[in-house]
């Protein structure tokens, strides 16, 4: 266990986050089984009035599950110097089996959290509840994520062993050789830079034809939210196979976290913050389609889907622009395969693995014949 | 927006009518983030400045070890050291700690060598000749002493020396410094009465930084007795044990935050009649449950967001004007000569969301059920 003040925050404010949900979940349970909109006893009073009581809870503990994902990573990139052979997030996250299913989960949440957030935007739009039992099963669904998510969180942090000197000599010798791998593997720059910008382009296509009739055909909109996952796992997979080369100007650094850091101006600010609002608001625009079956919110879903699409269009947009910017504007140059250093040297042509230091050392001593 | 930027106002305007209830739970807010982020910035601060002194140490510090017990090493292995691939400068050094008796202070004792070059910046000079010493800003005040005053060092009838200093060292350097004595290798080996061919350790650099853990494999291997210790080694030990201390301070306000939580859950269960009524006058002239909740969440974020502030500036000021006077000798560990230290103001954002989750975040979830229970009063049956 390592007793850094993140840590302790994380999983103080996982915790709180916890017990929050579980509340919720046990008035959902309550609402669910006496719920029953016809009547108009005291007790479906008291019932109506803590759909609000849950709908805050919700909207604070989706406020936590967003910045507790920063501080997790921001949290993963402190703690990496005490471990031997890491050199940011990636290294701490290695660390441990754990780390990484714990940041997929708590990818995972956010957006089960902004989805529920959209379907209880819609509820309250109408006057008679009507999607009340579906979204506080869907509460109770995602209330065992949130559980594993705070264990797996304290697990995680629980088994890191900090590499430092003990009595005896020094543990680099008593582990020998095991380091922690400090990098991720990644597709080939021009072929990741094809498959990104097909996607984007479907992406796009497919938001906006969705705005071309007033009201999309279904069939059209769930194809968008299932294109709006695609081009969520591609982009992250982009930004890691050349976004970050192209902003550290470094052909083998493929960290996804550094750009959240200082030196690189907090550039991975926007650029996630587009890409995850943008996924969040085109499949928001496409979860919420079945429920336009109800004729009392028919109208208001029709003028919010327009409204999700429009934005999901304009985020998704920034976050081209931002992916794009360096690839245009830096000095650093990584296409068809051959792969020049920053200022001046020799391009080398060949087929590196991008993750292999020789192939630094190369572009450092500008030697290299390939 | 506009809608949000009138209930700010009222929220204000409410907050305000109830100066004296507000301003309790702002104060105990504000001291008790004051005292968190003091020992978060404290943290950082002895972190950073640690961390760059130890930027300048030798890539391998090698000691030799008997009974498992750090021991004089022979200056013979220098010579098998050199013959391993890769080792760049290898010098043997010459140190020990003295406790004296008169000041009840340890000083630690160090033989000036070529490699010490670069210990700057000084009064005077280094120690030239036999018989001369610079000495650390702490040592000097202990004793009373300056350039060109004498200095008698004993530890018995045989190994005493009496040392002129030539030079001291300014309070720039004082946490390397405050307590060191340089004099001559001869003065240290007949004052410690070292055998000829020994040293204390010996300090390796490693000319290609990648092949640091290879050269001291190599040198675990060829000296089966001896301790090799990375530079990278000692930094994360000294990450860890400042991230440890930190922790283990903040774990021991964790029941200050708990009384916090339940004092906050108080003040907001307890509205009184007028509150309530205000309550459900507003109900009564059109204002929905939820419009309520948003007035109370725009209560809680005035409240908690100036208490945030000023809880950051109380302990700004505490940490970087004051030296952070109550919480230093926890943090800091404690010695006679300790140095006087100045942290350097830093504040990064990293600080201030760790900072925020720990106290907001409880802030936050002890406000949720007393606000929606004041949100849901009835307007009819509070106005009769």
């Amino acid at each position: 266990m390592i007793f850094h003040p993140g840590v302790l925050a994380l999983v103080t404010g996982s915790v709180i986050v916890l017990v929050m949900t579980l509340f919720s979940v046990i008035l959902a349970l309550r609402i669910i089984i006496g719920w029953d909109i016809t009547k108009s006893t005291a007790r479906q009073l008291i019932l109506e009035r803590q759909t609000y009581l849950v709908a805050v809870i919700m909207k604070y503990v989706m406020g936590f599950q967003i910045l507790s994902l920063f501080l997790f990573i921001y949290t993963a990139d402190d703690i990496h110097q005490l471990f031997v052979g890491a050199m940011c997030a990636t290294g701490s996250l290695n660390a441990n089996p754990i780390g990484w299913p714990v940041l997929f989960t708590k990818i995972v949440i956010f957006f089960l959290c902004c989805l529920w957030l959209a379907i209880n935007h819609i509820d309250e739009l109408a006057e008679d509840y009507p999607l009340v039992r579906f979204k506080y099963k869907y509460l109770a669904a995602i209330t065992p994520v949130i559980a594993l998510e705070t264990y797996w969180q304290l697990d995680y942090f629980l088994g890191l062993r900090a590499n430092v000197i003990t009595s005896c000599c020094s543990s680099l010798f008593s582990d020998e050789g095991v380091t922690v791998a400090s990098s991720l593997a990644s597709v080939p720059v021009d072929t990741a830079m094809y498959i990104f910008y097909i996607t984007a382009a479907i992406e796009i296509a497919l938001l906006s034809a969705l705005l071309l009739k007033k009201t999309a055909s279904p069939r059209l909109r769930y194809i968008s939210g299932v294109s709006s996952f695609i081009f969520f796992i591609v982009s992250i997979m982009s930004i890691i196979a050349f976004v970050s080369i192209y902003y550290y100007e470094t052909p083998v650094h493929h960290c996804p976290f550094d750009i959240l850091q200082r030196q690189y101006m907090f550039i991975g600010y926007p650029l996630y913050g587009s890409l995850f609002g943008g996924v969040v608001f085109g499949l928001a625009a496409a979860v919420t389609e079945p429920f336009r079956k109800i004729a009392s919110i028919r109208p208001a879903i029709d003028h919010i889907q327009r409204r999700w699409t429009k934005i999901s269009i304009v985020l998704i947009i920034v976050f081209i622009i931002i992916a794009t910017w360096p690839v245009i504007f830096s000095n650093f140059k990584a296409y068809d395969g051959v792969l020049k250093p920053p200022t001046g040297g020799t391009g080398v042509k060949g087929d590196y693995p991008p993750s292999s230091l020789i192939f630094y050392c190369c572009v450092k001593e500008k030697s290299c014949v390939s | 927006m506009k809608g949000h930027g009138r209930i700010i106002e009222y929220a204000l305007s409410t907050l305000a009518r109830r100066k004296f209830k507000n301003f309790s739970v702002a104060a105990v807010f504000s001291v008790l983030i004051a005292v968190l982020s003091s020992i978060l910035f404290l943290m950082h601060a002895y972190k950073t400045e640690t961390l760059k002194l130890l930027d300048n140490s030798p890539e391998i510090i090698l000691q030799n070890m008997s009974g498992g017990r750090h021991e004089l090493i022979p200056t013979e292995y220098i010579g098998t050291l050199s013959g391993i691939a890769g080792v760049g400068q290898i010098t043997p050094r010459y140190w020990g700690y003295y406790y004296d008796s008169l000041t009840s202070a340890n000083y630690t004792l160090m033989a000036f060598d070529e490699t010490m070059r670069d210990v700057k910046p000084i009064d005077g000079r280094m120690p030239a000749a036999d018989g001369e010493c610079a000495v650390g800003r702490g040592v000097a005040d202990l004793r009373q002493v300056g350039i060109k005053d004498d200095i008698f060092l004993t530890l018995g009838t045989e190994q005493n020396v009496n040392l002129k200093i030539v030079g001291t060292f300014t309070a720039n350097s004082a946490i390397l410094t405050n307590d060191l004595v340089v004099l001559t290798k001869a003065d240290l080996i007949k004052f410690f009465n070292m055998p000829a061919d020994k040293a204390t350790d010996i300090t390796i650099e490693v000319n290609n930084p990648a092949e640091v853990s290879m050269v001291a494999r190599k040198i675990r291997r060829t000296f089966p007795d001896s301790r090799p210790i990375l530079k990278n080694e000692l930094l994360r030990t000294y990450d860890n044990i400042f991230n440890w201390r930190g922790g283990i301070v903040l774990i021991m306000f964790f029941g200050a935050i708990a009384a916090f939580m339940i004092f906050v859950w108080d003040k907001a269960t307890g509205i009184n009649a007028e509150e309530r009524q205000e309550i459900g006058i507003l109900k009564a002239i059109g204002w929905e449950t939820s419009d309520v909740l948003q007035l109370k969440f725009w209560e809680g974020v005035v409240v908690s967001l100036s208490s945030f502030l000023t809880g950051l500036i109380l302990a700004y000021m505490h940490v970087f004007y004051f030296h952070a006077q109550f919480l230093a000798p926890v943090l800091k560990g404690w010695s006679v000569l300790f140095p006087k230290f100045e942290p350097m103001p830093y504040i990064d954002i990293y600080q201030i969301f760790v900072l925020f989750f720990l106290t907001v975040v409880p802030y936050v979830a002890a406000c949720v059920v007393p606000s929606w229970k004041a949100a849901i009063s009835d307007p009819d049956s509070v106005m009769r």
